[in-house]
């Protein structure tokens, strides 16, 4: 009797489920509807990242739909969780152009994620716009992908023009993460530069996402004496590893890329990271209009400063918006045709001109850590 | 030299996590002869119970000694009644059936607290409380020596003679001697064995909750399958230093730590976790009882 009810349970469990399934299912208001596929790191070690984004990309896309929508129609954002993992980030944007049929993607932060991604959106012709994936690899996978933001050649020289001009250092250490392609394209074109400027590269150290112990490697970087450590990772390992840092009694500057963005840095490498200078999209102090106009809407919907992720996310968006309202219809590709077509918007994070790559040509914002502020320090062009 | 020095120091204090966990299944493992892969699930809800409580009693605002003991007892009695409603809920049912059917519960225990985690806790990585502030305590040239490294390995050090004390020297530890040995046996000695698995479970699980904070300190981003690697890590380090012996699961962590460093620093951190498992199959090649193991018939 007992087994029998257990079984019966477990029928009705199944049944319920079906059945929330078949409501949710039911969109006969497509017509009046755009649909709109986000996929990112809401959860997992780059949380703060898809969180950011996703805010941003909204506060766009509802300030749109309040002023009418576009050709009457009203614009729905699907958002995705991809946990961090590339083989989510592949199943997410799968399942949001087989079954919810968006019209366009917008993501990923990670260029590894993006990379998962951006061969599935371009067999099924849906454009993808990332806001912030760096990695010059991203935008080759196919002619539906696109980027509103610089990429690693330009980010890597630019940090190693400021280490050596600006901070005029001359011995500088890599720290990288190997599971990454960011963080393995970024240190390689930050080295390249930085010697051919006459810099030393006195060491080069590796790690792997996820790793909570450098004392190893950072041992070896002591030894080389180094005057800074430029460590290309994102924010958690980065945090740990500057706490680490000054555990071992290493005085070197901390130097980055946009992967630092995020509250979170300082909370979890406190006063380690302080003084350290990275390279990033935006910087909230910048006097642009533009800026301070999207810090201001920011603000008023969610009472705190957006980070650098949020902008990139806002300007994605907006681009985006912007190719849907001069498409002729709302098809993948006339909006991909659009999208191609962008020319000096100007953004939260900058001018946006789509070039031919695909990618965008932008300054990189440099800011100091200090405390949870970023001060803007200089902005440099190619 | 100083160099060497350091790395030998660090792999010290990386190894000395690793003992903590270690004696933990080593524990469990002497008494039973299961490994309790939920070990390090249990090590994990520590880490979240003093992340909560020191939330909860504003244990950051005056952060020092009084505040990590707070936090140290809210981790281990949430671990030891986890450690004992597993052992009551998912091992007792299961006592005379084969080993095989214990240990898979034992994985699918630590599989189902991992993913439950990430629903309660959220997938996001937590910043751990700064409920003690870690200061230099030695310096000798470009040596530093940190006041949490001290701590955990003195910990891991006393919780190892401690608990060689309370099993050898004590009467519920002569129990737990007599139920490792045969536990048909002990009941008709009149022990109470559900007592003492009990009893086992608990001191093995607030170890899991002390290296918990331990860890948290020293790594400050707590996250629900934190306890993964570190623990696989732990289960070689006390097979490697001969499982169910207690001074081999101190040894085996520092010998892994040690090992683990040198490969980091003289090699490249790739192989990192490729030794870790390398030195199982080593060991279980050459030495399956591992370096302090004896194949004598008393545990623990």
């Amino acid at each position: 009797m007992r087994r029998l009810n257990q079984v019966l349970v477990a029928i009705c469990c199944v049944l319920s489920f079906a059945c929330t399934k078949k409501n949710e299912g039911g969109g006969s208001e497509a017509a009046t509807e755009i649909k709109v596929g986000q996929y990112g790191s809401m959860t997992g070690g780059e949380a703060t990242f898809g969180q950011s984004t996703d805010k941003g990309i909204r506060l766009a896309i509802d300030a749109k739909n309040a002023a009418g929508g576009i050709k009457g129609k009203k614009i729905v954002l699907i958002t995705e969780d991809n946990q961090g993992k590339p083989e989510e980030a592949a199943a997410v944007v799968k399942k949001l152009i087989t079954q919810d049929k968006v019209v366009a993607l917008l993501g990923e932060v990670a260029s590894t994620r993006s990379l998962a991604a951006a061969p599935i959106a371009q067999q099924y012709k849906i454009p993808m716009i990332s806001p912030s994936s760096t990695n010059p690899e991203v935008t080759k996978r196919g002619d539906y992908i696109f980027r509103t933001c610089f990429i690693d050649p330009f980010q890597g020289p630019v940090m190693a023009r400021f280490a050596y001009n600006n901070l005029k250092l001359r011995k500088v250490a890599i720290l990288k993460d190997l599971k990454s392609d960011y963080s393995l394209g970024l240190s390689e074109f930050f080295a390249k530069k930085f010697k051919e400027l006459g810099g030393e590269i006195v060491s080069e150290q590796t790690f792997q996402t996820g790793d909570t112990d450098f004392k190893g490697q950072l041992t070896r970087i002591r030894s080389s004496e180094p005057e800074a450590i430029f460590i290309p990772a994102y924010y958690t390992e980065v945090g740990l590893i500057a706490r680490q840092t000054r555990q071992l009694g290493i005085k070197a500057i901390l130097l980055g890329g946009d992967g630092w963005d995020s509250p979170k840095l300082f909370e979890i490498g406190r006063e380690a990271v302080n003084g350290s200078y990275f390279s990033n999209h935006y910087a909230s102090e910048s006097p642009v209009p533009a800026t301070q106009d999207f810090i201001k809407k920011y603000k008023e919907k969610y009472h705190e400063t957006p980070d650098g992720l949020a902008a990139a996310g806002y300007d994605a968006a907006q681009v985006l918006l912007l190719a849907m309202e001069n498409a002729p219809e709302i098809t993948p590709t006339a909006i991909r045709d659009q999208i191609a077509k962008t020319k000096d918007y100007q953004g939260a994070t900058g001018k946006i001109t789509i070039n031919a790559d695909r990618n965008a040509d932008k300054d990189a914002f440099i800011v100091k850590v200090d405390g949870k502020v970023l001060k803007f320090v200089t902005l440099l062009g190619p | 030299m100083q160099e060497l020095v350091q790395h030998i120091l660090n792999g010290l204090n990386l190894g000395a996590i690793y003992a903590l966990i270690a004696l933990g299944y080593t524990m469990v493992y002497g008494v039973l002869q299961l490994i309790n892969f939920a070990h390090s699930e249990v090590y994990m809800v520590g880490a979240f119970a003093s992340y909560y409580g020191a939330i909860q009693f504003h244990l950051t605002e005056k952060p020092g000694w009084g505040a990590f003991a707070i936090a140290l007892l809210i981790s281990m009695t949430v671990c030891s009644l986890l450690g004992l409603a597993i052992e009551r809920f998912a091992y007792r049912p299961l006592r005379n059936a084969p080993k095989l059917n214990t240990l898979i519960t034992a994985i699918g225990v630590s599989l189902f607290l991992q993913f439950s985690g990430q629903v309660v806790f959220g997938a996001d990585p937590k910043v751990f409380p700064e409920v003690l502030q870690d200061s230099t305590l030695y310096t000798f040239g470009e040596i530093q020596i940190q006041l949490f490294d001290v701590t955990i390995f003195v910990v891991a050090i006393v919780a190892m003679l401690a608990l060689n004390w309370f099993i050898n020297k004590t009467k519920t530890g002569m129990a737990i001697r007599a139920v490792s040995f045969s536990f048909r046996s002990a009941t008709l000695m009149g022990i109470n064995v559900n007592w003492i698995i009990a009893v086992t479970f608990i001191l093995g699980s607030s170890l899991a909750g002390v290296g918990s904070v331990l860890v948290g300190l020293k790594y400050p981003k707590i996250d629900p399958l934190m306890g993964t690697l570190i623990g696989l890590k732990a289960f070689v380090a006390a097979v490697l230093g001969g499982i169910g012996n207690l001074p081999g699961a101190v040894v085996g962590g520092l010998l892994m730590g040690l090992c683990e460093e040198m490969v980091v620093a003289y090699l490249s951190s790739t192989y990192r976790d490729a030794l870790a498992f390398g030195l199982l199959i080593f060991i279980l090649l050459f030495k399956p009882s591992g370096i302090m193991g004896q194949t004598r018939v008393e545990k623990v």
